[in-house]
């Protein structure tokens, strides 16, 4: 693995930090600039997960909780694209960790306080690592959207939680997925964190026909972009760099 | 003209109040899907270096500890070589995962004192551990970096030397409690904010 500075991160596109029609960022909010600084080995650097650590099921969330013979609830949906870095490679061996709600909106939590039922057979979380492409895939079911405490009437469109690991410690990224079509993603308050249109359009996926499983799933496609790492002059890089 | 034909990197949205559902599963009690969360150790019997515990707790603006927070340790093993490097300790992991008492908030991980690393231009930065930090109303995960007390490189370390507000240093410097436990309190808000990077 070569080190090298990552492309600095153009916030822009990110949230900001204070976000106040998303209320909780109120008081949990920097008030200060973020220091700008190089990123260091300690940036460049990361921890490497091996395709050893996923288990079977792990990457199908419809049996992966479920009672032997059991599945999950709801309308059955592939995730699958890639992890790119900006520079358009794919980024092999990233850890894709992912959790939602069950289809009707409920998560599995101490915390939740949605009326909707529990799928006994649903638990919420899964996991993959990409291929030496940079491809991943999972199975589940589609979330289904839910309320929360924030204003009287918020929606969450109905999303799936990211949290992916690149190379590089800098690279750390949490994101969510949201669905093609679906009328609640304009009106959320936590993608409204996001004022550049174009960016929103990064985090959702399309509807995939190509790639259904007939009688079985449809599919939706999702790549994510972690940041790229600069290239010096006259210094060889092998893929992933 | 050409076209750059960077990507943009995908935008952030906060890990929310269920992180724990996907991150660290086997303590938001879903334990018949992972063996164990992943981070939740970093060392073993065999690991070169110093045993010493971190911890610590995320305060909010109002001074409420933040009891739904994950956090992400880096760091170099005891000889400070990051773990995946050519000589560095293959007991070591480098990273740990850790979320907060769900009633408390506070945290807490076992670790070896890490070893010094170099900065950008080869000068050695004092041995420090690199924070990641998310919850629900964070809409971008904070870095941060906790340095060792009484550190005799700490004067001149590359990076804390940059910092132009000399005295905000001290929120990136943990308390020695007890000898070998090192607590680092993180505000998010307020007169002691702790300095978060933008690296
Ligand atoms: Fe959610």
């Amino acid at each position: 693995m070569s080190d090298g500075p990552l492309f600095h991160r153009n916030r822009d596109r990110h949230p900001k930090a204070l976000t106040p029609d998303y209320k909780t960022s109120v008081v949990r909010s920097p008030q200060k600039a973020l220091l700008s600084m190089p990123t260091t080995l300690s940036e460049e650097a990361g921890p490497v997960f091996g395709h050893d650590i996923i288990g079977a099921h792990d990457n199908d969330l419809i049996v992966n909780y479920a009672a032997a013979g059991e599945m999950a609830i709801g309308q059955r949906i592939i995730v699958h694209g890639r992890v790119l870095d900006e520079n358009g490679r794919g980024v092999p061996n990233a850890l894709i960790e992912v959790w939602q709600a069950n289809a009707g909106g409920r998560y599995r939590h101490a915390k939740e306080g949605y009326i909707a039922p529990l799928d006994p057979n649903f638990g919420g979380c899964g996991r993959t690592i990409t291929d030496d492409q940079g491809g991943y895939s999972f199975r589940t079911i589609k979330p289904g959207a839910y309320p929360w405490p924030n204003g009287v009437n918020d929606w969450r469109p109905a999303h799936i939680h990211f949290s992916v690991f690149g190379h590089s410690f800098g690279q750390r990224l949490i994101t969510q997925m949201y669905f093609e079509g679906d009328p609640l993603i304009p009106l959320c308050p936590i993608v409204r964190t996001i004022t550049d249109a174009e960016a929103v359009s990064q985090l959702v996926a399309p509807l995939d026909m190509n790639n259904t499983v007939p009688m079985d799933a449809r599919a939706y496609h999702f790549d994510i972009v972690l940041r790229g790492r600069r290239s010096t002059m006259f210094e060889n890089r092998i893929e992933g760099n | 003209m050409q076209r750059l034909t960077h990507l943009h990197e995908s935008p952030s949205q906060t890990a929310g109040p269920y992180v724990h559902i996907g991150c660290v599963p086997n303590f938001a009690g879903i334990t018949d899907v992972y063996e164990a969360d992943l981070g939740a150790a970093m060392v073993t019997d065999n690991t070169k270096g110093e045993r010493i515990t971190v911890t610590g707790t995320v305060f909010d603006g109002t001074g409420t500890p933040l009891r739904d927070a994950m956090m992400e340790l880096w760091q170099a093993d005891a000889q400070g070589l990051y773990p995946g490097r050519d000589g560095a300790d293959p007991t070591f992991t480098g990273w740990g995962r850790t979320a907060g008492d769900a009633e408390t908030g506070q945290w807490s991980m076992e670790t070896v004192r890490p070893g010094p690393v170099p900065f950008t231009d080869g000068r050695m930065m004092a041995p420090h551990i690199s924070i990641w930090l998310v919850a629900r109303g964070i809409n971008i995960g904070l870095q941060t970096r906790m340095y060792f007390p009484g550190d005799p490189m700490l004067g001149d370390d590359p990076w804390l030397t940059r910092i132009e507000h000399q005295n905000r240093v001290p929120t990136l410097i943990a308390q020695e409690t007890t000898p070998g436990t090192f607590k680092f309190d993180i505000h998010l808000q307020g007169p002691d904010e702790t300095i978060f990077f933008d690296v």
